[in-house]
């Protein structure tokens, strides 16, 4: 597996998968798609990065450990819902806002931080799983 | 909430301070923690006229409105003379016990358990409502069982504890239906609506069962044959819990059940003979066993369970005049069995020994001791002139009578009373008269602590007596009222009436007189007839605890063998079976499908589908069966796009991938035995046990989509997905917004497993705690 | 067509129930990674099934146009494989950790917890 070629092309196509995993998350209330599709994708790609040039590059190159990524997910997730507190309406109601940058016009809402968080859970628990995993290949 | 029922709590806030109390004072708190019962007792006795001009007096709050349960009291005759029993003989039994256990580093929690039960037992008697009653009963026996395993090092005392809460927790839990029973037939909660009330339970059909019920309950806890032999070994809890729990008050428990039910399920031909007949049979039986006793609290134990067979017997005897006779009996009872028990207590105490061979002539060494001792024991021989003997002129007056039946029973009395008048006479006599016997301990007068309550109790006894007309119309009149339902005016005095109960007490008398004389004689012949028998409920109890241990270990060592793939076997068979009968036994079998009608490509991918699974079957080695794994997952992957679920598809997809390179990481790193498959019987069996429980889903499923489906659910995410939550896309929108707490709890779970394995993985490797032979390295 | 999906999760419950049955962890692992497919493709034929169509409502729609699939058991699904994925990773690591102390995969052999031995409980008190 470890071949040159793979170990030349894996860092660009871990940035390519990232970049899709977010284009998937964010266009995943409209279309097919969505945090736990776009987590996946991404988790795979730090997989395969860790497969072909070692997990420690992967460590470095993510700079947080892949589980404090996953909480941060489920506390964003978690406080998306608590907003609503605000508006007097029950835990994890949807809000929505538009917010106009320049000519275009951007839909903000709490479920897209929760998909934001759900996507942040799955990206650092399977990448977790997947980088002790193949840490132990190592030793 | 009225004064009567913070007093009534009182004692469970004494039990709390006890342990405090005790413990910046030492045992001289008990002086102070006296006054808590004896406050009760002064309170309760302001009842005292009330209730003897006839009146019941109830109040309470609601407990558990919902199921009708209350916190209420009742105070009527039969009630008032137990409370007052109890918090009297209380006062003296809590300093008594901080005479007795004064330097015991424990004293405080042992006070504590004593209130925890005076508290309890108030409840048991007082309490109006039912639900109430059976609670308090059982606090009776829990507290019963931490008093007599008190000394909990000992193994006797830890089996006669388990024995005591065994025996008369089971009487509990039957109480408990005889009460959902009673309550079922009458429609009421409180006693004092179902005494009134007791024609519906007695023409009910359920008569027999309320009734077997309750006595079960009432046999238990007073001791009754067969059921009588935890109390003799409950001897081995400290003696104030023996003077107080298992003489003056607990074991009357039963007693005051069934005097409280007389009203409700007495009078019946039934009820007149199971009592009499029990309750002859454990008077006969238990003053016999005490003959062979040289044990000074054995002794007093079993005439105790006597005592409480004559109470059972005249309580069921169907009389007026036995009723007024056995509650004659019940308080002079309770006032000289209590301080024989003290007194026994004392002796042990202050010389060494309880063995009544090894006693003698303490007389001059502990004089109140012996003042107390004679006063008591005269009163429980029956003579004049103490409550003792009003009590059996009574009730030799109420059984008295031409019939065989009575006959019988009177004899059978004569008899019983004359072996307690032996043991009586024995117990006030032989320890004190007589040549001095040389004692382990040299013998003195305890402190005031110790005598005060023998002495006491065994005054009453006579003062009881003496001023018969107080205790008559205060005490005797209302409670045999109360138990007989019907106005009774009791007129015991000491004197005495020429007439057949002074016959019969003097054969009493005379019998005693001629058994006392050959006791040892009849102590030898007792033993040599037990020892033929050679079993008794006793042993019996050991052997149905031995069996239950046994019966579980058996169940255990089947339900539970360790292996597996048998508790595998089973979850899954029980499950294949019971879908697929209940499906047959209820019709509902699904009509034999029509050959469905699809594309080649769909058949293509089930087909693909279909081969992995027998890929993963049939790989010998293990890459093969992780490869195979992955291309039944891809086919599930195109088929979930094949029917319009792009996102399942996407995520199978990955979701797969990474199984696939996740196993791999780990197997390759495993060593294991090249064979793991299994013997053909095995294979054929499993295989069937599989294709019954498959099958089973398929038969769900088919039944399932055989009925019209109910798209109200869907359709209200499909119309409102835009509407309410501005996204396209469904799945997604019910993903993060209708259902978004339910996505919140399954993030949460995978973060968790992931925590999980990264413990798991860095956990450090211990040695391997087993080595195995391999049969060689894999692939 | 539900027919035929039917027996397909059949076929999928029995043999990850054969496979579950097995004494070696390994093939039970395998049976667990199964399972979880026929649960969701069990989910998913209850909730009946529409060819091609998926349950995405067109721009410019309020609601979808056509008979879309169900979304429901989908989005039931969605969760449940992510969820039963990091199961079997938990569970492989676990069988790994296992393997490593007690060097075998033979559940005939693991009995810490339940050895075969196991000494009879006291009769008295």
């Amino acid at each position: 597996m470890n071949t040159v070629i793979f170990r030349a092309v894996a860092p660009y196509l871990t940035a390519l998968m990232v970049v899709f995993s977010v284009f998937i998350l964010l266009r995943g209330h409209n279309e097919p798609g969505g945090g736990f599709i776009g987590g996946l994708i991404a988790a795979s790609a730090f997989a395969m990065y860790g497969i072909s040039n070692g997990v420690a590059a992967v460590r470095r190159s993510l700079y947080f450990h892949p589980i404090s990524i996953a909480g941060f997910g489920l506390l964003l997730a978690g406080l998306s819902g608590a907003l609503s507190v605000f508006f007097h309406v029950p835990y994890l109601t949807g809000l929505w806002t538009k917010v106009a940058i320049g000519s275009v016009e951007l839909d903000l809402s709490t479920p897209l931080f929760f998909d934001i968080g759900v996507y942040c859970v799955v990206v650092g628990a399977i990448s977790a799983i997947a980088l002790a995993l193949e840490e132990r290949q190592a030793d | 909430m009225s004064v009567t029922l913070y007093i009534l709590m009182a004692p469970f806030l004494a039990a709390l301070l006890s342990p405090v109390l005790i413990r910046f004072l030492g045992h001289r708190a008990v002086w102070l923690l006296a006054l808590v019962p004896a406050f009760v007792f002064i309170h309760l006795s302001g009842y005292l006229p009330t209730v003897a001009a006839g009146e019941a007096v109830t109040g309470g709050i609601q407990w558990v409105p919902s199921l009708g349960a209350n916190l209420s009291y009742l105070i009527d005759g039969l009630s008032l003379t137990f409370a007052l029993l109890i918090s009297g003989i209380g006062t003296l039994i809590i300093l008594y016990a901080g005479g007795y256990l004064s330097s015991h580093p424990q004293l405080g929690r042992f006070v504590g358990f004593l209130f925890l039960f005076m508290g309890s037992m108030l409840w048991v008697v007082m309490a109006d409502g039912l639900i109430a009653l059976f609670v308090a009963w059982e606090l009776t026996s829990i507290t019963s069982f931490l008093l007599i395993g008190f000394d909990h090092n000992r193994a006797a005392s830890r089996r006669a504890a388990i024995q005591a809460l065994l025996v008369t927790g089971a009487g509990g839990l039957s109480l408990l239906a005889g009460v959902v029973v009673l309550n079922r037939i009458s429609g009421m909660t409180e006693l004092s609506l179902l005494i009134n009330g007791g024609d519906v339970v007695r023409d009910s059909p359920y008569y027999l069962l309320a009734l077997i019920l309750v006595l079960g309950a009432a046999f238990t806890k007073s001791a009754q044959f067969p059921f009588h032999f935890w109390l003799p070994n409950a001897m081995e809890a400290p003696t104030p819990v023996s003077a107080f729990l298992h003489s003056a008050t607990m074991v009357k428990a039963g007693v005051y059940m069934l005097m409280r039910l007389n009203p409700v399920l007495g009078d019946t031909a039934v009820w007149e003979t199971v009592l009499p007949l029990f309750g002859i049979v454990t008077l006969v039986t238990a003053t016999l066993l005490a003959v062979r006793q040289t044990d000074l609290k054995l002794m007093l134990a079993y005439t105790t369970v006597g005592s409480l067979g004559l109470l059972v017997m005249l309580t069921g005897f169907g009389s007026e005049r036995a009723i007024e006779g056995a509650v004659y009996y019940l308080v002079a009872h309770a006032l000289f069995k209590g301080g024989l028990f003290m007194v026994a207590g004392i002796v042990d105490h202050e010389s060494g020994t309880r063995d009544i061979r090894k006693l003698g002539g303490l007389r001059k060494a502990m004089p109140i001791t012996f003042a107390a001792a004679a006063l008591a024991g005269l009163s429980m021989a029956g003579l004049p002139p103490f409550i003792g003997f009003i009590a059996k002129e009574e009730i030799y007056a109420a059984i008295g009578k031409g019939d065989l039946w009575s006959i019988s029973l009177t004899v059978l009395a004569i008899f019983g009373n004359a072996l307690m008048l032996v043991i009586g006479a024995a117990l006030a006599i032989k320890p004190f008269l007589g040549a001095k016997v040389e004692t382990p301990k040299h013998a003195h007068e305890g402190p005031v602590l110790l005598w005060l309550g023998p002495l006491t109790l065994s005054v009453m006894g006579l003062l009881s007596a003496l001023f018969a007309s107080y205790s008559n119309h205060f005490i005797i009149s209302p409670m045999s009222t109360a138990v007989a339902g019907t106005g009774i005016e009791a007129h015991g005095v000491v004197a005495f009436h020429i007439g057949l109960p002074l016959l019969l007490s003097l054969v009493t008398i005379g019998l005693g007189i001629a058994i006392f004389w050959k006791l040892d004689t009849a102590r030898l012949i007792m033993a040599r007839v037990l020892h033929i028998i050679g079993w008794g409920p006793d042993r019996g109890f050991d052997q149905v605890v031995a069996g239950i241990v046994r019966l579980s270990v058996a169940i255990t060592r089947v339900l539970q063998n360790g292996r597996m793939e048998a508790y595998m076997t089973s979850v899954f068979l029980v499950f294949g079976i019971s879908v697929w009968l209940s499906l047959i036994h209820f019709g509902e079998l699904p009509a034999w499908p029509s050959f469905p009608s699809m594309t080649f490509y769909e058949w293509g991918m089930m087909l693909l589908a279909l081969l992995g699974l027998i890929a993963v079957l049939t790989a010998y080695n293990r890459l093969t069966a992780i490869v195979s794994l992955g291309i039944q997952g891809f086919a599930v992957a195109v088929i979930f796009m094949l029917f319009g679920a792009p996102d399942l598809s996407f995520t199978q997809f990955m979701v797969e991938t990474l199984s696939v390179v996740i196993l791999a990481l780990v197997m390759t790193r495993l060593t294991l035995n090249k064979t793991d498959r299994r013997p053909m019987r095995e294979t054929v069996f499993d295989f069937a046990a599989a294709l019954v429980a498959g099958s089973a889903f398929t038969a769900l499923l088919l039944a399932v989509v055989g009925v019209p489906f109910d798209p109200a659910l869907s359709e209200f995410f499909s119309a409102n997905s835009r509407v309410i939550a501005h996204g396209r896309n469904i799945v997604n929108v019910i993903i993060v917004d209708f259902r978004g707490f339910d996505t919140l709890g399954e993030i949460a779970v995978v973060m968790i497993t992931g925590l999980a394995i990264i413990a798991l993985i860095r956990v450090k490797q211990r040695k391997p705690r087993f080595e195995y032979e391999l049969e060689g390295p894999d692939e | 067509m539900e027919i035929a999906l039917t027996l397909l999760v059949g076929c999928f419950f029995t043999v990850s129930i054969y496979l579950l049955l097995s004494k070696y962890i390994i093939r039970v692992l395998l049976g667990v990674g199964i399972l979880g497919n026929a649960v969701n493709l069990l989910i998913f034929t209850a909730g009946r099934l529409e060819r091609e169509v998926p349950p995405i409502i067109p721009d410019g729609n309020m609601v979808p146009e056509t008979v879309t699939a169900n979304p429901l058991p989908q989005a039931l699904i969605l969760t449940a494989i992510v969820i039963s994925f990091s199961f079997f990773a938990f569970l492989l690591v676990l069988a790994f950790r296992s393997y490593q102390d007690l060097k075998t995969d033979d559940t005939e052999n693991m009995r810490f917890a339940e050895p075969a031995d196991e000494p009879h409980p006291p009769l008295g008190y």
